[in-house]
């Protein structure tokens, strides 16, 4: 990479002070309902008001538009410290993030002036519809079409995995307006309440349950022109620069997530005798926790550079892809050996690793799962072959 | 495998069509509320499945470690919260019972328990006791004909819902000073404490048991006095090969999903079962279940032709019990990542499968607790010094 020489590890004090304001919120307004909550599948909209309020849901985005004006090595702050407490609230605080960072690149600016701003501020909540039952890693294959009639798109169509969109009020939707692959995909912004656009079912999951996944319905929707963002076609462009910047968000997250497993882990480690010591004091254990630390720094700061890049507008697809699949493959190792290091205790809900446990999984299949990962860091790296195969 | 014998084929036969009739059409919504299939147990009591390992003199089916094993694997293919349940029950309960028990103690519980009509657990670990089991604080102090019981187990498979459990306490200073008992649900002075809200096996009831001054009949001890480690710990080996045979089931199980998904489920005009990505987690998976099987279902043959004895014996049952629980929470792992999404999701049992998984890492021994038995066997004295 032509990385320059200026990749600071060390954290600018409007990074720290951000790190402390969510981390500050994170463990007032969301720790204590977080147990309950998650139980219960209960999502507030108030609390990414909230988050609003102290300028925490458009950390990227230009402040002419609402947002901090900062980038990404600054949003990964945020999130990692607010995954720390909870997996969900940093998955939606991400996911709200994504239409904003979709309309800054590629957006008109009357679009930009009218639905960044509200997300921005975290008065509306954003969500991104990609997936369908049949197109999840094979994303250029979706089928939910978008035909011009008139001045508008008619969009139906169904679609799949599409987090918080019950309560979302801008989605950007994935449709295809021409040819079939990649290159007949468009995107559009559909607001809530458009005739025609249903929830389906919730889908029940084995873990963030605060964040929920929805089925959408597109039943006839129609969309004005001036909601197509870019032009026709444009869509799966679109879809992946919303990917390689969503997979620094999800890396975070895990980053966020195994820090507090190790955490836990560390401090049962330290507290909890059998045959007369602390556990920490056995091999077993501080190798486990040795090794639990020196992963999570080495994914740390695969994260961090991605984000750096990202932020000095240098390519940063392959990092992302990198960060993505060694942050959450971390994060699920670290996750496990937290419960195991608790033993009995980590198995029950009295102690939050099983639940660390059970939301590091899902970040290994989100935002591409690491098997994409794997074959978009193989590409990048061998190259154009003579014979391409899969 | 090759030594099963003909009686070992009908045995499975008949579990795998008791699992999908009984257990299956359950076990989702017991899972999500953390319920209990009790009519199960009169089932499985009318198969003859609770005295598996008992001799018929004493009422049981009179298998061997092999047979009870192979039930483990295939009642754990399609639910393992009852079959921790039912192994918390015929193991650790009924055949501590039918190995240890006096006459007299056999005659009042057997029959109850393997009828099915009541449930059985053991209580061996207390909040400070885990791993280190023999550091356990429960009391149990004669007075005349009783012995008064004060102190709190946890941990306890079928704790909320069980009738009678084989209780271990101590009756003297030394740390090998460890009585049994059998307490019954109605004593005075035992109460059943708090149940645990688990990650997973959450179809199989986990709590506590309270003793206050709770007066048990000396009737009621299991052999004499301050002579149970040994028996306790023979009993953790049979534990350790036949729960073995839960990962096992939980991985076929996962495996088998996968496998289906591979071949139905097409991306970029194909089945992703074609992707060496997916066929190298598929295929090792397939590769550590068999080496696992073999391991757990030679430990139980050795267990039952008596190859093994003491340490060594405790060596094996460790050896199958360490891989095959880490293999089924590897193989549940990769099988939720396979099917990606819906893997996620409660609309196929694989992450069920993942969560029960992993408390087979923790429940009968620690992965951590089986290093120290088999290094202590390797090393001798030299692992004591850590």
């Amino acid at each position: 990479m032509s990385a320059s020489p200026q990749f600071f590890l060390e954290e600018t004090s409007v990074q720290q002070e951000i790190r402390s304001l969510a981390r500050k919120f994170a463990q007032k307004e969301l720790a204590p309902l977080i147990e309950e909550d998650e139980h219960n599948a209960v999502f507030r909209a108030e609390k990414i008001a909230q988050l609003g309020e102290l300028g925490l849901t458009g950390i990227p985005v230009p402040e002419q538009y609402g947002g901090a004006g900062l980038g990404y090595s600054e949003y990964i702050c945020a999130i990692e410290e607010l995954a720390k407490v909870s997996s969900s609230y940093a998955i939606s605080v991400a996911v709200t993030g994504l239409p904003q960072v979709i309309l800054d690149l590629f957006g008109t600016e009357a679009q930009k002036e009218k639905f960044i701003p509200p997300l921005a501020s975290g008065q509306a909540i954003g969500a991104f519809s990609l997936s369908e039952a049949g197109s999840g890693s094979d994303a250029g294959a979706l089928r939910t079409s978008a035909s011009r009639s008139g001045d508008k798109y008619i969009l139906s169509g169904t679609k799949l995995w599409t987090t918080q969109a019950d309560s979302a009020s801008t989605l950007i939707v994935m449709a295809r307006t021409g040819e079939a692959g990649p290159r007949g995909v468009s995107a559009f912004l559909v607001e809530k309440g458009t005739p025609g656009l249903k929830m389906g079912k919730r889908e029940k999951k084995m873990g963030c349950n605060i964040s929920h996944t929805m089925e959408v319905l597109l039943d006839q929707v129609e969309v004005p022109e001036e909601n197509l963002i870019g032009r026709e076609g444009q869509g799966f462009r679109v879809a992946m620069t919303a990917l390689d910047s969503g997979r620094i968000t999800i890396a975070a997250t895990a980053i966020g997530v195994a820090s507090a497993a190790l955490e836990v882990a560390l401090q049962h480690s330290r507290t909890r005798e059998q045959f007369g010591k602390p556990i920490g004091d056995f091999q077993g254990i501080s190798f486990m926790l040795a090794q639990m630390g020196a992963d999570l720094e080495a994914a740390r700061l695969v994260v961090k550079k991605a984000a750096w890049l990202k932020d000095k507008g240098h390519p940063f697809s392959l990092e992302a892809a990198m960060a993505k699949l060694l942050a959450t493959d971390t994060a699920m190792k670290v996750t496990t050996d937290a419960v195991q290091i608790l033993g009995g205790s980590g198995y029950t809900q009295e102690f939050p690793a099983e639940r660390y446990m059970r939301e590091a999984k899902v970040l290994q299949i989100v935002e591409g799962t690491n098997q994409i990962q794997r074959l978009v860091i193989g590409r990048a790296l061998i190259g154009n072959t003579e014979k391409k195969t899969s | 495998m090759w030594f099963f014998t003909e009686e070992h084929r009908m045995l499975q036969e008949s579990v795998r069509q008791f699992s999908r009739t009984e257990l299956k059409p359950r076990i989702e919504e017991l899972d999500h509320h953390e319920g209990f299939n009790r009519e199960a147990f009169y089932k499985m009591g009318e198969l003859g499945l609770l005295g598996v390992i008992v001799p018929e003199a004493d009422g049981g089916a009179g298998l061997d470690a092999v047979a009870a094993t192979l039930v483990m694997e295939e009642m754990a293919a399609v639910d393992a919260s009852t079959t921790l349940s039912y192994l918390a029950h015929t193991i650790l309960c009924v055949n501590q019972i039918a190995v240890n028990g006096s006459a007299e103690q056999k005659q009042k519980y057997l029959p109850k328990l393997i009828s099915g009509e009541w449930i059985g657990g053991m209580g061996m670990s207390e909040p400070e006791a885990g791993s280190d089991a023999l550091g356990m604080k429960t009391k149990a102090v004669r007075e005349g004909d009783h012995y008064v019981l004060n102190g709190t187990k946890t941990w306890i498979t079928n704790g909320p819902n069980g009738d009678v459990f084989y209780v271990y306490a101590k009756t003297g200073e030394t740390k090998r000073d460890i009585s049994t008992f059998m307490v019954e649900r109605e004593m005075k002075g035992f109460s059943t404490g708090k149940k645990f809200a688990k990650m997973g096996m959450r179809a199989s009831p986990t709590g506590e048991l309270v003793f206050e001054n709770c007066a048990v009949p000396a009737s009621h001890r299991v052999g004499t006095e301050g002579s149970s480690v040994k028996m306790m710990m023979r009993n953790l080996d049979i534990e350790r090969i036949t729960i073995a045979g839960i990962s096992l089931g939980i991985a076929r199980s996962s495996i088998e999903v996968a496998t289906q998904y591979a071949k139905e489920r097409k991306q970029f005009g194909k089945a992703i079962g074609s992707f060496q990505q997916i066929q190298e987690r598929l295929t090792e998976a397939a590769a550590w279940y068999e080496a696992c099987r073999c391991l757990t279902y030679d430990a139980a043959k050795m267990w039952d032709m008596g190859l093994m004895q003491g340490k060594e014996a405790s060596m094996m049952a460790a050896k199958a019990k360490l891989q095959s629980a880490q293999m089924a929470t590897q193989v549940a792992l990769d099988a939720i990542q396979i099917l990606g999404g819906y893997g996620y999701t409660r609309e196929f049992p694989v992450e069920r499968f993942m969560r029960d998984a992993k408390l087979i890492e923790i429940g009968a021994g620690t992965n951590e607790i089986l290093r120290v038995i088999i290094a202590r066997q390797m090393l001798g004295d030299v692992a004591e010094l850590g």
